[in-house]
């Protein structure tokens, strides 16, 4: 993985030094909150209902050993002993103290890590596949690429007040795992018909309260062009994104309100000045970056089938988990896996400090101490050998990380909510506990099969509901939460936006009409292997609003 | 009635104005039945924020139930006891332990 070279290691010293003087000179009254705000948000320090809170990066989503272990040291010294893995691959405290913060980050340097850039109008953490450089169907590893992204957007002087926040995710397949089509610049990393590596670039995507997917702007980008282009869109929104209103901010607006041929005329025009000057990425700085993420020397491991055959035969447990959490690695003695933090009634995405440090040791002993986050909330072990798969899961049945619900009804995306939020106004955690406790079976899991849901607490929509084939958005109506549906959402390589299904429901009835809606999809599919979304695309809403509503209609 | 909040600068835990101080708990917080209360309690908040004691400043409704202050709002029941998924954390881990 990635190494820092001195110039990161001086940047981020040189960054926890500035920090731990601003909040030095905040405590003592020196700076007012007013003047700190903007300061502690760029080091990604908010504050919430309950505490300030810190969000870290994690690069791409990846992770050593080491960090993890890091992380649960700060989780048990700083914090209540738990942290909270996010949507964009990141994780977050939700218990510092404010002057404790330096001497966290401190402890986060020595590890290269930080938490620069996790707030703020400026380009945020880029995200990647998290099954990147593992996966058997991708053209490249796209990690590299979110690299020299990353290195780019660092406290890049023009682009560290944009109108708004910026999020751009790269992915190196056909299958999209990445949801690039809801950032605002999704990258596609792909092969022409000579060869060469380049991009399909999309630009406009995002969430919200404005859901939009993006739109494509140029089939095939040559690499070295990454940054020249990627520059030319941000100075387009730079300069034309509205600054007036916060909510209309986003680039995706810009994209909606300008119609997608006169940005890509607008995005092409910039780069023509831009392309054959010092952004273009020359050959070798590219395959340099390229080899600090070399794969692990993965050695033939042929006794692998003849173990998972034999564990599988002894193990309901293990066999369930192997058909669920396990993926094809594109080496044929490896797998991929995931370690699921939805345990059936957990909080989504938590992890305490002792499984952090647990999951460390598994990633050294049998994973080339390699680690990813997803941006489902789960963490990955990208390499592993078959014939290790057994050991692998003995170890996480110990700390409880062994629920073999991936991509299935409990396997749920879920905001903080209004339990930690203070943009939030509805609970979002509770709703996902309660829908995994009637979900429990595994056997009913996954007779439903695929089935990606998601809760957002508010309308920000951080738990993703627009893109959930089932979404979940909780609001807060006469003082009370309800809970609106969306159905036909999806984050992948045909991502939608969910519809409405009608009115909302309380929290009280919430799980119940999940449940319908799930009975009438079991109901209405040709078969097994038709998918909730792929049904819902067929037979549309109304046999679900008929499921939900029509004794309403038959009693008023 | 409305009662005056705040997170507490240093360490940003919730805290309630209550007999000339910021308490870690509401229900002794300060009441304010009528209009010059609540400027006297704005008035002690804006000076809290200006000397740099508490961050994010709040009037808030609340009612007494059995003697005892509580916030109106869910959000601000919430922030009163801690993450309802979480007794062990916030406010109401003292009553839990």
């Amino acid at each position: 993985m990635y190494r820092y070279d001195e110039f990161d290691h001086d940047f981020v010293q040189a960054r926890v030094a500035e920090f731990s003087d601003q909040v030095e000179r905040r405590l003592s009254g020196e700076i007012t909150e007013d003047q700190f705000r903007p300061l502690r948000l760029m080091n990604g320090v908010y504050l919430q209902l309950h505490a300030y809170m810190l969000r870290i990066a994690v690069p791409y989503g990846t992770l050593n050993g080491k960090q993890l272990r890091m992380l649960g040291h700060i989780a048990r010294k700083y914090d209540k002993g738990y942290g909270h893995f996010t949507t964009r691959q990141n994780i977050q405290f939700n218990w510092p103290a404010l002057s404790d913060i330096p001497a966290i980050l401190a402890d986060l340097a020595s590890v290269e890590m930080h938490a620069i850039q996790t707030s703020g109008n400026c380009i945020r953490n880029v995200t990647a596949d998290h099954f990147a450089g593992a996966a058997a169907d991708e053209v490249a590893d796209p990690r590299p690429y979110a690299e020299i992204l990353r290195q780019w957007s660092s406290v890049h002087p023009e682009f560290s007040f944009l109108p708004r926040k910026f999020k751009i995710a790269v992915t190196g397949a056909e299958r999209d795992r990445a949801a690039i089509q809801t950032h605002d610049i999704g990258l596609h990393l792909k092969k022409n018909a000579a060869g060469e590596l380049g991009f399909a670039v999309y630009v406009g995507g995002g969430q919200g309260r404005t859901p939009m997917v993006a739109r494509k702007i140029r089939d095939f980008l040559p690499e070295a062009d990454l940054l020249s282009y990627c520059t030319a869109i941000l100075r387009v929104y730079n300069l034309y994104g509205r600054r007036d209103n916060k909510y209309k901010a986003r680039i995706k607006i810009l994209v909606h309100e300008t119609g997608v041929e006169e940005i890509t005329r607008q995005v092409e025009a910039e780069w023509q000045e831009l392309k054959d000057a010092e952004l273009k990425l020359p050959e070798a700085d590219i395959r340099a970056i390229e080899a600090y993420f070399a794969p692990p020397a993965l050695t033939i491991r042929p006794d692998g089938d003849a173990a998972v055959k034999v564990a599988r035969l002894d193990s309901k447990g293990f066999s369930e988990w192997l058909d669920q959490n396990v993926v094809t690695h594109r080496h044929p003695d490896y797998a991929a896996v995931t370690i699921s933090l939805k345990a059936i009634g957990e909080v989504p995405g938590d992890a305490s400090d002792s499984q952090m440090e647990a999951v460390a040791d598994i990633a050294e002993k049998y994973a080339f101490d390699e680690l990813r986050v997803s941006h489902e909330q789960n963490l990955i072990l990208p390499h592993v050998a078959r014939a290790d798969l057994k050991a692998v899961y003995d170890a996480l049945v110990d700390i409880g990380l062994a629920t073999a619900n991936s991509n299935l009804i409990s396997d749920i995306i879920s905001c903080p909510g209004l339990d930690y939020c203070a943009l939030a106004t509805a609970r979002s955690i509770p709703i996902a506990q309660e829908i995994s406790q009637r979900f429990a079976s595994l056997e009913r899991q996954r007779e439903i099969g695929e089935l990606k849901l998601k809760i957002s607490g508010c309308i920000n929509a951080c738990g993703h509901h627009h893109v959930g084939h089932i979404g979940i958005l909780g609001v807060e109506k006469k003082g009370s939460e309800l809970y609106q549906v969306t159905l036909g959402g999806s984050a992948d390589e045909n991502t939608s936006v969910g519809e409405i299904i009608g009115r909302g429901f309380s929290s009280e009835e919430i799980t119940d009409a999940i449940e319908t809606i799930v009975d009438t999809y079991l109901g209405l599919r040709l078969n097994p292997q038709e998918i909730f979304i792929d049904a819902y695309r067929r037979v549309g809403p109304a046999p679900f609003k008929e499921a939900l509503y029509a004794g309403e209609a038959k009693a008023a | 009635m409305k009662i005056l909040t705040a997170n507490r600068l240093t360490d940003g835990i919730a805290v309630w104005y209550a007999d000339g101080g910021w308490a870690e708990t509401v229900g002794q917080a300060d009441l304010a039945h009528d209009k010059a209360a609540e400027d006297r309690l704005e008035a002690i908040g804006a000076k809290a924020y200006a000397d740099n004691e508490v961050v994010d400043v709040n009037l808030i409704d609340a009612e007494v139930v059995g003697g005892v202050v509580e916030p109106l709002r869910l959000r601000e029941k919430i922030r009163a006891a801690g993450p309802t998924i979480r007794n062990d954390l916030g406010k109401q881990a003292a009553h839990a332990a």
